[in-house]
């Protein structure tokens, strides 16, 4: 669904990504672990345009999308859910939720999308009027998201969804990862918490310095030596 | 009394539609446009051609025929807007906002000497004129096409709130205006949507041009240079970036003036107006309506 082959990314005069490669097939759940700075929001940023590769090739369902500005790619059905949230603040929930619905032509569609985002996040439908800077992280990570859903999307990319939030809170986002995954969406998860990760994904890549180093099903990436002591809290 | 308020009323509606472009361009790419005024400027002379071409006015036709030549001059300036925000701004995009800025100035005297190449220095005439009998009104005078400009200006007033409040557009507009990225990221082309905010924003100052052009029956190169300057006020006073706050900040202005005059003299007119630009700016820079978000993290 998704191959990325031997991405460069420069900015500034930092060299970011190094030869990245990753693939991620129809209905996976494919974990991005690695370090702060290990280039994982790079990748993501990449893929869905915001930043432009300076070599490599990004293959969404075969078509070449390396140059493609992101509304484009978004159009595609890979929709990008950025680091941070990045609610629109002074918008109510469902204004943010209307936008996820920008490209969808008709309307009775956006409220039926809209109302199952509503249905899977009651909270969300409670604070409808509610501007979405008065939200807590945990629901405005729930509002990115929905957002995102209303898209219509075939690959979502997480970008650490997990960021900030209190445990049971994180809970419940791999809870919607997982659920949303089962309706047949493929996901891509950016995660420092790869415990979280990896118990929802069914692959997972390490990246260190801007290249895979590491790769396999999230069962045996939880056993391997060097993901327990680097990312898993040691043995 | 109500002749000074009528008189406000009408000046300001004037300035709200010039100064709704302003506070449109703001809200969106944070760019303090300094050569929107001469979109006004452009708008005039663009009436002025298109009225010489339709050839002979008849007094009784002018107010329809103006309200044809208002559409058409709209179209115009509109387009003039997108192609100043290709050329001079959307290279900026990723620049210094000073940058911008000074690109913007550099733009108004563009704009300005561009139109004494091709029109000249001398004031010209225009060639329709508000005339026709005084109305009293609540013992005030008034034309009933002056009543007709403050309606029309009213009525996109309207539409534009309704068009940023209700629409699809309006919502990208507001998304773009606090978050480009993310907008590009909901499938939003944020290019186009900056552009037909720059045709709007210049639309209305266009329309401004030829009404303030058949109402003060004179218009010259630099007309836009005070203008956009008062508009600039009356966009701080409602809040820069708000349109409701925006076109109240329009008709305060006006009134202001107004009012002024009648007290102080007329050459205290533009004295009050910026005195007040110089109040808010050190005591409530939001303006009226404007106000600060509080974001959680």
């Amino acid at each position: 669904m998704l191959e990325i082959r031997g991405l460069d990314v420069h900015y500034g005069g930092v060299h970011a990504l190094r030869g990245l490669s990753l693939t991620v097939a129809a209905g996976e759940v494919v974990a991005l672990l690695g370090n702060n700075g290990a280039g994982k929001t790079t990748t993501l940023s990449a893929v869905s345009g915001l930043l432009r590769p300076s070599g490599g090739a990004i293959l969404f369902e075969g078509a070449d999308i390396t140059r493609d500005p992101p509304h484009r790619i978004t159009a595609r059905g890979l929709v990008h859910v950025p680091e941070g949230r990045r609610v629109f603040s002074a918008l109510t929930v469902q204004e943010n939720l209307q936008l996820g619905g920008y490209l969808v032509r008709d309307q009775a569609e956006v409220r039926r999308r809209i109302e199952r985002v509503y249905d899977l996040l009651p909270r969300l439908a409670e604070r409808r009027r509610q501007r979405g800077g008065t939200l807590s992280g945990g629901e405005q990570q729930m509002l990115a998201i929905g957002r995102a859903l209303v898209t219509g999307p075939r690959l979502l990319l997480l970008d650490e969804p997990s960021m900030g939030l209190a445990p049971l809170v994180v809970a419940s986002v791999m809870e919607l990862v997982a659920g949303i995954n089962a309706e047949g969406t493929s996901v891509l998860l950016v995660e420092q918490n790869a415990v979280a990760a990896l118990r929802v994904a069914h692959r997972g890549y390490v990246i260190e310095n801007g290249t895979c180093v590491l790769g396999g099903p999230a069962a045996e990436l939880r056993e391997d030596s060097r993901v327990v002591e680097a990312y898993l809290g040691g043995a | 009394m109500t002749q000074l308020v009528w008189n406000g009323l009408f000046v300001g509606s004037f300035y709200a539609l010039v100064a709704l472009g302003y506070s449109m361009v703001y809200g969106i790419i944070k760019l303090l446009n300094f050569a929107h005024g001469d979109l006004y400027m452009l708008g005039a002379f663009t009436g002025f051609a298109v009225l010489g071409a339709a050839g002979g006015v008849p007094s009784s036709l002018s107010l329809p025929l103006l309200l044809g030549v208002l559409l058409a001059t709209m179209a115009i300036t509109g387009l003039a807007g997108v192609a100043l925000e290709r050329v001079a701004y959307r290279p900026l995009r990723r620049a210094p906002r000073l940058s911008l800025l000074i690109t913007a100035v550099g733009a108004s005297f563009a704009l300005e000497y561009g139109m004494r190449a091709v029109a000249g220095a001398d004031p010209r005439v225009y060639p329709v004129r508000l005339g026709g009998t005084p109305l009293e009104i609540l013992g005030a005078r008034l034309t009933p096409q002056q009543l007709v400009l403050i309606a029309v200006a009213v009525v996109f007033m309207i539409g534009l709130n309704l068009l940023v409040t209700r629409t699809r557009e309006g919502r990208a507009m507001r998304a773009i205006a606090l978050d480009p990225r993310t907008s590009a990221l909901m499938g939003i082309d944020v290019n186009a949507v900056i552009s037909r905010t720059f045709f709007l924003g210049s639309a209305l100052a266009g329309a401004a041009g030829v009404m303030a052009g058949a109402y003060y029956g004179k218009i010259d190169f630099l007309m836009g240079f005070l203008i956009g300057l008062k508009a600039f006020t009356a966009a701080v006073i409602g809040g820069i970036g708000n349109i409701p706050g925006t076109m109240l900040g329009g008709l305060l202005l006006g009134l202001l003036e107004s009012f002024g005059t009648f007290w102080l003299g007329g050459e205290w007119r533009d004295v009050f107006a910026f005195g007040v630009l110089i109040l808010f700016l050190t005591v409530r820079p939001t303006g009226l309506l404007g106000e600060r978000v509080t974001e959680r993290v």
